[in-house]
């Protein structure tokens, strides 16, 4: 293949996956951190007490989690096309990552969220805040590296992820590697596909580490 | 006459100001469970009243109910039984926006400072305004100012991570005055500093307490800080206040053991180990008796032990001694031990009586 091929195939796969990276995991986080954050807060004796509504969320999401990711994408075919209209290619593959990483968000928000030192949602009792006070000035602001590390944690996944929806016809650099690199035997375009995958991902990281460190104010040097 | 009887009942009372900020009228917690087997009584028949614009202390053990009884006072905790009545609103009465508005008027410190570590300074004493609904421009004319009567105006732009413990505190009353409170309540305040940053702490509430007249309630398990500046003092034990009043009084005159041992250490009136152990509760031929003194109000002030020991005309050994001052008042204790001879000792009675010294006999030694 001519590197003017391969430079082609090469973009337009990365665009489908910084897509479907993109759209899933920013539609994801728009729904999965607030799921996270009741799981943090509707315990028993919490700030918004609902422990049973608390059990069936957090058991919904358990098996969510538990289902293999290829096995969740061909499962909710129908749901796909009723959403997206198609269930093939870059725009229906957008839905089962999306649906995968809604619960994915909400584990790693409540446990971010639940990291935040239970003296200050005290002291903010005592301040005479309301609970959704103490969710935006308290809890998300104390959270904020570790939410961040984790929304790093859901792109990277994300990134792994969208290699899979090949299979319903997604695209993406996954895609590609496995039918140009395996399928026709050609490892310079499989080596090329790990190779952006490398630097992607390692750049998703770095940039992720680098606002979690500005953002945490905890062990500045007195 | 109905027209005045219902004259006086709506006229605001003259004897307001002389209602307590807090009183607890027969409080009881517990937690846990319905059954009885998983209950645990933190608080049990509490009757207290803090007096206004006064600095009173709650000292106890760990364990004692001290956090819980505190917690009672701005609806933290809700009592199982009974009344707490802060400038005369009873808490438990109170609805959710009702708990808010009182919250507000009432500012809480606590022992780990609970200080955000997002926010610097300024933001943090800032954030009971913002939760309070006041304007950007608002906050910054009230948080300045706190900021500097706390001695950190250099400090506004520094995260918690970069302030010392005794400066995070400092911050932390700060945001406690911010909403103008009328009661402070302090849980442990200075229990995770050092002693010297401790003084400095409680200089800073007196100040405080002087200067804006704010009452303030404090719990401690620190004999040192109830008595450098608490005026009124509650020991609860198990769940019991066992002893209360004024400090002075409750340190002088302590008659339960919690109180006692509570204050043994920081009034220095733990015998030497070779002495205790040593000690007889009877005399034999040629033992020496062992005697505390203690000197307070107008006995403080006189050459007491010299005149002693020309009284007794024997000798006199000085085993252990401190001079403290409590509440503000000065206050000595002194161990002696003379020969138990009759003779001597009725000597030392009469001296006792006629200088208004007061004793203990510890016991005897050899």
């Amino acid at each position: 293949m001519s590197p003017d091929m391969l430079f082609n195939l090469l973009l337009k796969a990365l665009g489908q996956t910084l897509q479907m990276v993109a759209v899933a995991g920013l539609i994801g986080a728009l729904i999965g951190l607030p799921i996270g954050v009741f799981l943090a807060t509707s315990g028993k004796g919490e700030l918004f007490p609902a422990p049973v509504t608390n059990r069936i969320i957090g058991a919904v999401v358990n098996a969510a989690r538990s289902t293999p990711f290829i096995i969740l994408v061909v499962a909710i075919i129908p749901f796909t096309r009723f959403i997206a209209g198609t269930s093939i290619g870059t725009y229906a593959a957008i839905v089962p990552l999306t649906v995968a990483t809604i619960p994915f968000v909400a584990r790693l928000t409540e446990a971010a969220i639940r990291e935040v030192d239970k003296g200050l949602i005290e002291a903010a009792r005592a301040m005479g805040a309301t609970p959704l006070q103490i969710v935006f000035k308290v809890l998300l602001a104390e959270a904020r590296p570790g939410l961040t590390l984790a929304l790093t944690l859901t792109l990277v996944s994300l990134v792994g992820y969208s290699a899979m929806v090949g299979a319903v016809g997604g695209g993406g650099l996954g895609d590609l590697g496995i039918r140009y690199g395996y399928q026709r035997f050609m490892p310079d375009v499989m080596l090329a596909v790990v190779v952006v995958l490398i630097v992607l991902v390692q750049a998703i990281q770095s940039l992720g580490d680098a606002l979690a460190r500005r953002f945490d104010k905890r062990n500045r040097k007195t | 006459m109905t027209f005045l009887h219902t004259a006086v009942e709506t006229a605001p009372s003259p004897l307001a100001a002389e209602t307590p900020m807090v009183a607890f009228e027969a409080v009881t917690k517990r937690f846990g469970g319905a059954d009885d087997k998983s209950q645990f009584t933190a608080l049990d028949g509490i009757d207290l009243s803090v007096a206004r614009g006064a600095i009173t202390g709650i000292i106890g053990r760990s364990g004692a109910g001290k956090s819980t009884l505190i917690r009672l006072v701005n609806g933290l905790e809700k009592a199982t039984s009974g009344r707490v009545v802060v400038d005369g609103v009873e808490v438990g009465a109170l609805s959710e926006t009702g708990l808010r508005d009182l919250r507000r008027q009432v500012g809480m410190i606590f022992q780990h400072f609970n200080l955000l570590s997002s926010r610097t300074a300024f933001e943090n004493v800032a954030l009971p305004l913002e939760i309070a609904g006041l304007s950007a421009k608002e906050i910054r004319d009230k948080v300045a100012p706190l900021i500097d009567l706390v001695g950190l105006g250099d400090k506004s732009d520094r995260y918690p991570a970069e302030l010392s413990g005794g400066q995070k505190q400092r911050i932390g009353i700060a945001r406690a005055l911010a909403t103008s409170p009328k009661l402070l309540l302090s849980d442990e305040a200075t229990s995770a500093l050092d002693p010297e940053t401790t003084q400095s702490i409680l200089a800073l509430l007196k100040r405080i307490n002087a200067e804006l007249g704010l009452t303030v309630l404090l719990i401690t398990h620190e004999m040192e800080v109830v008595k450098t500046i608490a005026s009124d003092v509650a020991v609860i034990d198990r769940g019991k206040i066992v002893e209360a009043g004024r400090t002075f009084d409750v340190f002088t005159g302590a008659k339960h053991e919690t109180t006692r041992s509570l204050l043994s250490a920081a009034l220095g009136t733990n015998l030497p180990e070779w002495i205790r152990s040593n000690l007889k509760p009877q005399p034999s031929a040629g033992d020496r008796v062992l005697v505390r003194l203690i000197f307070f109000g107008s006995t403080a002030f006189q050459p007491l032990t010299a005149r002693l020991v020309t009284e007794l005309g024997a000798d006199i050994n000085i085993l252990a001694g401190t001079i403290e001052e409590i509440a503000g008042e000065p206050y000595g204790s002194l161990v002696v031990a003379y020969p138990a001879d009759p003779a001597v000792t009725e000597r030392a009675e009469r001296f006792y009586a006629a200088t208004g010294l007061s004793t203990e006999v510890l016991g005897y030694v050899a």
